[in-house]
């Protein structure tokens, strides 16, 4: 018992020979779809990142492309979610999923084909829905705007990586299930019923009134809660010791992690319905879910901080671990943020803002795509054999996504308190009373420059996304160097061991 | 030791928890809301879009117009949207019963839309409409107290409009007269409103809720309890509350 539980404590802390070559085979049998859902994912990043230029740059400068209705700024912002939504961070979930599912259950990749042939239908599918965005297809339900025509071949995407990862659980030589894979199992299971649930209710078979967004917020806020959430969460549990070359800090605190946040996140939704005509009730349901998820946050930040002690100057050397921990801090502030903006005297103010915006930027950016990029930066070598050819590149990457996501994120959340503030508070007149409210078109006024600041770092991060894509192509085309033992480290670390 | 299956039985089973309740149970509790019919008038309420309002909310959908304008009042107390008269009174559920598909929003870059046909209705109303969708900035702007004008940063919607040669008759549909002179159409040409542009506006102009129905009024705006009618229970509404709950 004591020996399985440190083995599943530890996943690769196992110096023999045997195992290294065993993990070997297995990294080399996920290489196909591997590549083929990270190559897609990089793809959508640069084109979501266009579209998001565009819908921010139309947002202070609503002349700019004006008379291209494909263009239209309700249409382009849209294109710009489900590409970095769907595109980038789905794809480079289910090529981080499937590595680690392979690796975590120790068997070598089965049915590679069925992997690639998802991978073709998932964009496929997903070409056809922006397409259909552009065109004047979308739906307008948010989360939910791919239109009714691509969303089967999505389906039959999904269908194939789900029989996958069941087939490679069941047949995976590993005896222990590692606190990573719950979470890529629960997700994996998570997210296809939700969304079948929510295609039902609101596509097919409409439900009525405003149930229909009770019905969209669940979807909709599970889909970063039950879907994205797990596996940025379990690929830090995996990373994080992986690259410090230690336990986690407690098993304990990992399935309480889990379990409260299975428990909790599912309810949270309602709050982006505060004040709106849904049931009281399950308004405050939504808050009080919201609330609690203070619990997984900080039992799962303690975890990882404590795993962290005693490591801080590794953070120096490993670019894996720099994005993960950079993620995983994120992930910890935006969780306290989103359960304060679900208080209902807090909601009254940001709710409608661009408040939200920074929110939805900080949990989808500066934590789950900064993970999806440490973990990048960790499995690309070990599936093609090859070294990132530049380091210089991935610091770039580095710091212009940092610097740009903190400016940006910064921006939009002071710039949404003072825009609510000015929207939904009524100043005192001197003699105590209760004056009129901003006019509208002062609110908008005096949020323009919070909009101009989220180009200009929105200017940055596209800088830092261009250099991992030319460092990505890069490493694919550079022919393949014998005798590599060095691994590409932003400098040489004097006494790390880089698991290979 | 394999705990699989336990892990399979949580993980479905939190998700259906939270599908039971927030989404079964309301579906349960009001989805089959009715219409409320007012003796007065002679009609229930609230009353369905007419056609060429409810091809207007295509348009409004594929263009997206909804992730930047809300279509729900906030409550009196909660916000300002009553100071600011987007409406007489909060959304409540029944509003929405007969919509197919329901844009409550959740960004409020361009002000709220319940009741946008209350605030712009009638040939005024469309008119506004015209100009302030060819030319959303220079119809609507502010000057603040540094001197500098703001414009609208609501794109243009010119592609709703399409320039044309004058055959014959010119078009009754003909806008131009409403734009101002640098928009003006080349000679012998004229500026027509394209059909989805009449649609969408049709749809703003159908944009208004009905006074508060009398469930609604018992239901959501309960009086406030009178304490000098006897002691009521802490916790307990007053008579005269209680049976209008019921």
């Amino acid at each position: 018992m004591s020996a399985t539980l440190t083995e599943s404590l530890r996943p690769t802390a196992t110096p023999e020979l045997a195992k290294r070559v065993e993990l070997s085979a297995i990294d080399a049998s996920t290489r196909g779809p591997v590549l083929y859902f990270l190559g897609s994912s990089i793809l959508w990043l640069i084109l979501g990142t266009v579209f998001a230029l565009i819908a921010s740059i139309k947002m202070h400068a609503p002349e700019f492309l004006g008379d291209s209705e494909w263009l239209t700024w309700g249409r382009v912002r849209t294109a710009h979610l489900n590409a970095v939504a769907f595109g980038w961070s789905v794809n480079a979930s289910f090529a981080v999923a499937i590595w680690l599912m392979a690796r975590l259950a120790r068997a070598e990749v089965r049915h590679a084909g069925m992997l690639t042939l998802a991978a073709v239908f998932w964009n496929v599918g997903l070409t056809i829905g922006i397409f259909g965005i552009l065109a004047g297809d979308s739906t307008s339900i948010e989360w939910l705007e791919i239109p009714p025509y691509a969303t089967p071949i999505l389906f039959v995407a999904y269908a194939l990586i789900g029989a996958w990862a069941l087939i490679t659980f069941r047949f995976g030589r590993s005896q222990h299930i590692y606190v990573s894979q719950w979470y890529i199992l629960g997700a994996l299971f998570w997210f296809p019923s939700i969304y079948s649930v929510a295609q039902v209710m609101l596509l097919l078979e409409p439900t009525r009134g405003t149930v229909q967004s009770l019905v969209n917020w669940w979807f909709a806020h599970n889909f970063i809660g039950l879907w994205l959430t797990p596996i940025g969460v379990g690929a830090i549990y995996y990373f994080l010791p992986k690259v410090l070359g230690k336990p986690i800090h407690s098993y304990y605190l990992s399935i309480l992690g889990f379990w409260s946040l299975a428990l909790f996140y599912n309810w949270a939704g309602v709050h982006h319905l505060i004040g709106g005509p849904v049931p009281v009730w399950v308004q405050t349901a939504g808050i009080a879910a919201s609330f609690m998820m203070v619990v997984p946050v900080l039992v799962t930040a303690i975890n990882h901080h404590l795993t962290m002690v005693g490591s801080f100057s590794a953070l120096k050397y490993s670019p894996t671990l720099r994005f993960i921990v950079f993620g995983a801090v994120n992930y910890t502030l935006t969780s306290l943020v989103g359960s304060l903006a679900s208080m209902r005297s807090f909601s009254e103010v940001v709710h409608f803002t661009q408040h939200t915006v920074a929110h939805a930027h900080h949990g989808l950016y500066s934590f789950f795509t900064m993970v999806m990029f440490g973990a990048v930066y960790y499995i690309v070598p070990r599936v093609t054999l090859k070294e990132w050819p530049s380091v210089k590149l991935i610091s770039l990457h580095f710091w212009t996504v940092a610097i740009g996501n903190i400016a940006m994120i910064g921006a939009l959340t002071i710039g949404g308190i003072e825009q609510g503030i000015n929207m939904n508070v009524l100043p005192t007149n001197p003699d105590g009373t209760a004056g009129e409210p901003m006019a509208f078109l002062n609110v908008m006024a005096q949020t323009l420059k919070w909009l101009e600041w989220r180009t200009y770092s929105g200017i940055l991060i596209t800088v830092g996304h261009v250099a991992f894509a030319i460092n990505f192509a890069w490493m694919l085309w550079q022919p393949r160097k014998p005798g590599i033992t060095q691994p590409a480290l932003f400098r040489n670390a004097p006494d790390m061991e880089v698991a290979r | 030791m394999n705990r699989a299956p336990l892990i399979f039985l949580g993980i479905f089973f939190t998700v259906a928890f939270s599908w039971t309740g927030i989404v079964l149970t309301n579906h349960l509790m009001y989805a089959d809301l009715q219409p409320v019919f007012d003796e007065n008038e002679g009609r229930a309420f609230p009353q369905p879009l007419p056609g060429d309002a409810l091809r207007g909310k295509e348009v409004y959908r594929d263009l997206g117009c909804m992730y930047c304008h809300s279509q729900q009042v906030r409550h009196p107390g909660f916000g300002t949207d009553i100071q600011r008269g987007w409406g007489e009174r909060g959304s409540v559920a029944r509003d929405y019963i007969h919509e197919r598909r329901v844009y409550l929003g959740t960004m409020r870059t361009g002000p709220d839309l319940r009741n946008v046909g209350a605030r712009f209705a009638g040939e005024g109303g469309r008119n506004w409409h015209i100009q302030h969708f060819y030319n959303p900035t220079e119809v609507s702007n502010v000057t603040l107290s540094n001197g500098r004008t703001y414009g609208s940063i609501m794109p243009p919607y010119r592609f709703l409009f399409r320039t044309q040669p004058i055959i014959g008759e010119p078009s009754p549909r003909s806008v131009q007269h409403l734009l101002p002179a640098k928009d003006q159409p080349p000679v012998g040409h004229e500026i027509v409103l394209t059909q989805r542009g009449e649609d969408l506006i049709a749809y703003l102009l159908a944009l208004k809720d009905p006074p508060l129905y009398p469930e609604e009024a018992r239901r959501v705006y309960v009086p406030p309890a009178q304490p000098d009618r006897g002691e009521p229970r802490p916790g307990t509404a007053p008579e005269s509350t209680r049976e209008v709950l019921q």
